[in-house]
């Protein structure tokens, strides 16, 4: 479903991103990790095509995201991001958050938004924060939204830029368990996290990145237990201790 | 201090007044709308837009009000009649107005472009990343955090320009101050008719001072 080819990315002289390959089929979950500066979360942004790239491909189905003809908001809508500082929008009210895009986007109506909207709502267990606004929520709360408001769009697969990097360790869990949730229910999803938690429950396949190279690309049970690269090794084993 | 004369004199100080208002209200509209044009315009990836919108900002913050007031008296209408082909009068005020917006709208720019720079790229790339379109963006999302931001900053450079209004004199407009003057040259008493005007413009200053100054404070994160 996702083909990231030969990915390379500069930012002026400096490369951010070396030579990356992968695929990511449907149904699978993908997590990408690695020390912080190894590009991974330049990676999946270019995925949806928020970073331009200089050199390489990326297929989403059939359609090229660096094709300077492919019409790129309507591919982006087909693709769900959460961001590690959720950014909801501040000035408007969660339901609105949930709605906006449905209706401005996708063109549905009000009923239909609010329909879908507030069943995703429930489904995070956030139904009785409909009408409060993000600065009321706290950051699993407003993280929890933020998968809602990407799910409205019926995505075809998700993207998770370190999900829970920003939150206090207690609301940890409330995320990881609708990402789970949703993995278990068969969404495409690519996720960089350092929550191996996370990835020995519900990862396909482990990517580890360094300086902007794919170090290593191994389904979950290699990588966790016969990690071949010395500095995958390195990472887990300083990782793992928490 | 003789105030005797100020009564008969008020409805002409009120007109005074309403003119100063009109080309505050308007000016501060169309200085804004072109001045968030002009930010926009400034911030975009097309190098010829951005260097004319920056040769645009930097000329007229480079240059006196009054100056942009006197030649525009008299180039709005020789311009106008040079498209349009025959000489077509243009009043004082309109000339003005538009020396108003166009003058006004350098500074609004800087403002409004400060405001959108301030709102968080994430904010972007979580409305992208939804398919919106950059129309979209800045105008679901990004313009109206910018512009609360910004509020108070806009509002303090329309007072300023309330007081600027003041310049119109030099063309010959009756706003406020310039009907105060010559009311109070009028019946020889120029003292006490600048001493009201000064007292008025002070009055409204500074009461828009301290709302805007309670503003600021409401909407503080």
């Amino acid at each position: 479903m996702i083909s990231i080819q030969n990915i390379n990315k500069w930012y002026g002289s400096f490369q951010v991103l070396t030579d990356c390959s992968t695929e990511v089929k449907k149904g699978e979950v993908i997590v990408v990790c690695g020390p912080s500066g190894s590009g991974k979360s330049t990676l999946i942004k270019c995925v949806n095509g928020l970073e331009p790239f200089q050199s390489g491909k990326i297929l989403i189905g059939d359609t090229s995201v660096g094709d300077p003809k492919t019409d790129l908001p309507k591919l982006r809508s087909k693709v769900g991001m959460v961001f590690q500082n959720f950014e909801l929008f501040p000035h408007l009210s969660i339901t609105d958050n949930l709605c906006l895009a449905q209706q401005r986007v996708l063109g549905r109506s009000m009923d239909e938004a609010m329909e879908k909207g507030l069943k995703l709502l429930d489904r995070v267990g956030l139904k009785a924060q409909a009408n409060k606004y993000p600065g009321q929520l706290s950051g699993g709360q407003q993280q929890r939204v933020a998968i809602a408001r990407a799910l409205a769009m019926d995505p075809i697969a998700m993207l998770f830029d370190e999900p829970t990097s920003a939150l206090d360790p207690e609301m940890v869990n409330e995320v990881l368990d609708v990402m789970v949730e949703l993995a278990q229910e068969g969404m495409t999803m690519m996720c960089v996290t350092h929550e191996m938690g996370f990835a020995r429950k519900v990862a396909t396949r482990v990517i580890f990145m360094d300086q902007g190279h794919i170090v290593e690309d191994a389904s979950k049970d290699e990588f966790f237990n016969q990690t071949r690269s010395e500095r995958a090794q390195l990472f887990l084993s300083k990782i793992l201790q928490h | 201090m003789d105030l005797s004369n100020i009564v008969p004199a008020l409805p002409g100080l009120v007109e005074g007044m309403i003119l100063t208002l009109e080309l505050l209200f308007f000016a501060v509209l169309g200085g804004v709308a072109l001045g968030t044009l002009l930010a926009l315009a400034r911030m975009s990836s097309n190098p010829v837009l951005s260097k004319l919108a920056g040769f645009y900002v930097n000329y007229f913050r480079s240059i006196p009000l009054l100056l942009v007031i006197t030649w525009f008296y008299f180039m709005v209408p020789f311009i106008i009649g040079w498209i349009t082909g025959r000489p077509t009068p243009i009043g004082a005020f309109t000339s003005c107005l538009i020396a108003f917006m166009m003058f006004e709208a350098a500074y609004y720019c800087e403002i409004v472009r400060a405001g959108i720079q301030s709102i968080s790229k994430g904010q972007a790339n979580a409305a992208y990343a939804l398919g919106m379109t950059y129309s979209q963006a800045m105008r679901l999302i990004i313009l109206p955090q910018a512009f609360r931001k910004m509020m108070p900053l806009l509002l303090m450079q329309s007072i300023i320009l309330f007081q600027d209004t003041s310049l119109v004199y030099a063309v010959g407009l009756m706003d406020f101050l310039n009907t105060a003057r010559s009311k109070g040259d009028i019946v020889g008493q120029p003292h006490e008719f600048l001493l009201l005007a000064g007292a008025v413009y002070f009055l409204i200053s500074f009461s828009a001072s301290m709302i805007v100054k309670r503003l600021q404070k409401k909407l503080a994160v």
